[in-house]
């Protein structure tokens, strides 16, 4: 695509990349086929092609408005479109360039800044992000529609235990995210029974908390590099000390993010070895248990526990799209004996989307509905998924029980003995 | 060719305040666009080389909206655009800069599919890889299936009568559409077509089919479901020659065969395409073939042993078959996704579309080499090969002066080339801005004032897509007297 990019970003580094990438766009509109919110809206604006053209129009100097602001804010950041893309358009760097420069040319009402505000500063935090929920639990029969909605359901198993004196040669690293401990207690501990069980021990290290994705997608680069380093400086010297094979994501969102540690803090010159080194041992708890493959099947073939249960996959966009891994979930609970359901369009996004739920409820609650409509259609007893946003929003609207796949692979290791 | 802005000859003057207050009045307000930053991205389809801002963007959500869109630009003297998903690569969709593009995708419904009767009733905006998705738990297809079918919508392939990679056995759009409702520019609805298999009278639903857009605006489509075949297999051949590749096409169908998909690729379009699909292409090959047979398993088992005898004879390096569904989809995934694969290659590519007879691939093939090397621009070679329609690839870089031109001149040449090889301009993208000009290579002045005459008879004012499908006779003297003067030194005499 013809390109003529204005001054004030033409010779930047961001400018650099964005013309790049620009160019790299042919405009054949394959993309828009895959972009939930084109195929709800059906404008050019709301697809992924419409938003390269109105963030090149804006890096050309052209005027810009809350109309610009609109269309990208409906953006999901998905991905669904990079993995459809032919030409490799590598549409979120591009789009998290636009983002940044369009924050400073359309400032937003106080209202939005106040909510932004409260989620960069609550989400991440477990401290504050606990009680707070406990409250809205406590009180949402009191609270009008809007606020009640907002508030986040508690969804997967109870918790069960942590395996008691795992101490394998073998040790990895949980993380253990910031809205998760209070929302699903029971991944994490379920990643860690069915760990053991494979000859590894699995541990979370105070002070590694929020992995920073929260924050770096609500345009707070700053505080999220923060939330980065502190990951960085509480997992470090056990990278340092060997004693650390992994670092497993139960949350793929966090996954995600906590992958491109080295690009983000690539000009930090005190952490950017560190994070490109930790972004290397960062592992997808699917990742890993493929790689056990033959320890669990042996594991499962001695189970007395039945499968059989009828079970709808949704795997999340930071999974199958920005992770780039497919099928590895759906291999593994097959293995473990569940029957999938087929679910139509399978790339599309739920709605979660990070605190897209939040800022963008109508589209959000859209995608929701039609992605359990999508699930249940193979009546499934159970529907699974692999990031805590989209397993609490698709809770919020289900009537089947909403968990973490892990959970299912503990449950069929339980009758091991 | 058209000039280089590809602006048309014809202007309007519109009253543009009025048009916006009358539209507001029919139109959600989410639904007319009328600032430079939100019309900006309907300024092209997928021929980026020409783009023009539209007066206006109409976004209807029903048929009564386009009906009543229509009426206000009828009544106003404006020009009106269609758009459905913008992936066409001739400019069918490039705004008129005094129009209102009309865009139809929000009208995506499936009204009914019946799978007895293996037909579907659709609203234009609907894609056509959903028609067939729909279909799919009764065991049917929609046939055709251009390489952007994930994203090209009905009507747009009934206004392009669009092919596909297996249109060289089940056909083009116009042979898997019963029946298309329309609307006027007046607004009035007119019915092409039935679900009768013949009706009294002119067929006027071949007619409609590769209108682009200037007879009428497409608001349904009965299209004609297929069964899916039992079983489909894919011969993959590399050949260290491309003429034998070429050869190797004409022997095939000479053979008596008629394979579900006949497809060829040069040595550019695989190296640009393998890196990104992983297909399993052969990187050594200077052209590879696709020969595809489906049927039943005995059928299908008898014509790949027919076709690789053939193949085999003509000279392959390498021949493959798929040996189940998965590589099936994968040998041809890098087929379909090639066009924008090779945006990976450059930045800007113009995509030609000429047919010519089979016998002339591998000479067609030689003639685009020397152009290339003439106009000193990359070429890729994606082909049809089956009913010989030509997908040369120009590659060229937009923010380089002149390189726009000179590949405009390079296909100009491939396009001649092929009329003179006896073959066509376009096989199935349409004439759009593109190639109007070279409408007068193809027909003479009186076909082409005949053409206008039948345009006429459907919009007097000449409102529906002003500039495309047919050249102005003005323009035709115009170009006749430019190719009368070149002709002694043109590339590649036949």
């Amino acid at each position: 695509m013809q390109t003529h990019l204005a001054d004030f970003i033409k010779d930047t580094a961001a400018g650099r990349e964005a013309d790049g990438i620009l160019r790299s766009c042919v405009h054949c509109g394959f993309c828009t086929a895959t972009c939930p919110t084109f195929q709800l809206l059906g404008d050019e604006l709301d697809g992924p092609r419409g938003r390269i053209y109105l963030i090149k129009q804006m890096l050309e100097g052209q005027a810009v408005s809350e109309k610009t602001q609109l269309h990208l804010d409906r953006c999901l950041s998905c991905r669904s479109c990079e993995t459809t893309c032919p030409s490799g358009v590598r549409y979120h760097r591009l789009l998290e360039i636009g983002r940044e420069v369009l924050e400073e040319r359309v400032p937003r009402s106080l209202a939005a800044r106040a909510t932004r505000f409260l989620l960069t500063e609550a989400l991440p935090r477990p401290w504050i992000f606990k009680p707070a929920v406990a409250l809205g639990q406590l009180f949402r029969p009191l609270l009008p529609r809007v606020l009640a909605d907002k508030v986040p359901v508690p969804a997967g198993g109870n918790e069960q235990p942590w395996p008691r004196a795992s101490t394998h040669v073998r040790k990895m690293i949980a993380l253990a995210g910031c809205v998760q401990p209070t929302l699903t207690p029971n991944t994490n501990a379920a990643t860690a029974r069915v760990l053991d069980r494979l000859g590894i021990t699995l541990s979370e290290v105070p002070g590694a908390a929020c992995c920073g994705a929260l924050r770096y997608h609500l345009h707070a680069q700053e505080k999220a590099r923060d939330d980065m380093r502190q990951v960085i400086d509480a997992w470090w010297p056990l990278v340092e000390s060997g004693q650390v094979e992994a670092f497993v994501m139960t949350a793929s969102g966090c996954g995600e993010h906590v992958r491109v540690y080295g690009e983000v803090l690539a000009d930090d010159p005190a952490y950017a070895a560190k994070a490109a080194r930790i972004a290397d041992l960062t592992r997808d708890v699917s990742e890993v248990l493929a790689g056990e493959r033959e320890r669990l099947n042996e594991l499962l073939a001695s189970s007395s526990q039945a499968g059989g249960e009828r079970v709808a996959f949704h795997s999340p966009c930071t999974l199958q799209h920005a992770q780039k891994i497919r099928g590895v979930v759906e291999a593994l609970l097959a293995t473990a004996g569940y029957q999938l359901v087929p679910v139509a369009d399978p790339h599309l996004c739920c709605g979660s989307a990070g605190t897209y739920s939040i800022s963008q409820p109508v589209l959000a609650g859209q995608l929701r509905d039609g992605k359990l409509a999508a699930l249940t259609a193979g009546s499934p007893s159970v529907l699974v998924t692999a990031n805590i946003g989209c397993q609490t929003h698709l809770q919020s609207g289900s009537s089947l029980p909403v968990r973490h796949w892990i959970e299912l692979i503990d449950e069929r290791l339980n009758g091991v003995d | 060719m058209s000039s280089a802005t590809g602006l048309p000859d014809q202007r309007f003057t519109v009253d543009r305040a009025v048009l916006i207050s009358r539209l507001r009045a029919v139109l959600p307000a989410h639904a007319l666009l009328a600032d430079e930053e939100e019309m900006r991205p309907y300024d092209c389809d997928g021929l980026t080389a020409y783009r023009h801002l539209p007066l206006l963007v109409a976004l209807p959500e029903d048929e009564a909206q386009t009906q009543a869109v229509l009426r206000i630009c009828h009544a106003l003297h404006a020009p009106v655009v269609a758009r459905g998903a913008a992936t066409g690569l001739s400019g069918g969709a490039t705004p008129h800069p005094d129009g209102v593009v009309v865009s139809l995708a929000k009208l995506k419904k499936i009204v009914k599919l019946d799978p007895l009767a293996r037909t579907a009733v659709v609203q234009p905006g609907v894609r056509n890889l959903a028609v067939s998705e729909a279909a799919a738990p009764y065991g049917l297809y929609y046939a055709p299936d251009p390489s952007s079918q994930i994203a090209c919508t009905i009507g747009g392939n009934v206004a392009e009568n669009a092919g596909g990679v297996h249109c060289l056995k089940y056909g083009l759009t116009v042979h898997n559409v019963l029946r298309v409702r329309g609307l006027t520019i007046e607004g009035d609805v007119v019915e092409f077509g039935s679900a009768a298999l013949d009706a009294a009278g002119y067929d006027l639903l071949a007619l409609i089919n590769g209108s682009e857009g200037l007879l009428a605006m497409i608001s349904e489509i009965t299209v004609r479901l297929t069964p899916k075949p039992e079983l489909a297999q894919v011969v993959i051949a590399s050949f260290a020659d491309v003429r034998k590749a070429g050869d190797a096409v004409a022997s095939i169908i000479g053979a008596g065969i008629i394979p579900a998909g006949l497809e060829m690729m040069d040595k550019k379009a695989i190296h640009a395409v393998e890196p990104y699909v992983n297909a399993g292409y052969d990187m050594n090959a200077e052209a590879i073939l696709l020969c595809e047979s489906d049927g039943t398993p005995e059928e299908v088992a008898e014509e790949i042993g027919r076709m690789t005898a053939v193949i085999e004879k003509s000279g392959a390096s390498m021949i493959r078959v798929s040996q189940n569904e998965a590589e099936r989809l994968k040998f041809w995934a890098g087929r379909k996704a090639a066009f924008p694969a090779v945006g990976r290659m450059t930045p800007d590519y113009l995509c030609m579309d000429g047919t010519i007879p089979r016998k002339h691939l591998a000479e067609m093939l030689e003639a685009i080499g020397h152009l290339s090397e003439k106009y000193g621009l990359r070429c890729a070679n994606v082909f049809h090969a089956g009913d010989g329609n030509l997908h040369p690839l120009i590659m060229y870089d937009a923010n380089q002066p002149g390189e726009l031109e000179r590949a405009a001149a390079f296909g100009a040449d491939i396009l001649e080339l092929s009329v003179r090889f006896g073959g066509t301009i376009t096989g199935e993208h349409g004439v759009g801005l593109e190639k109007v000009m070279l409408m007068a290579e193809q027909f003479s002045t009186a076909e082409i004032a005949a053409f206008h005459r039948l345009k006429a008879a459907f919009d007097e004012a000449g409102l529906l897509n002003p500039g495309k499908g047919i050249p102005t006779l003005a323009r035709c003297r115009e170009y006749t007297q430019a190719r009368a003067g070149n002709a002694a030194g043109a590339p590649g005499q036949a």
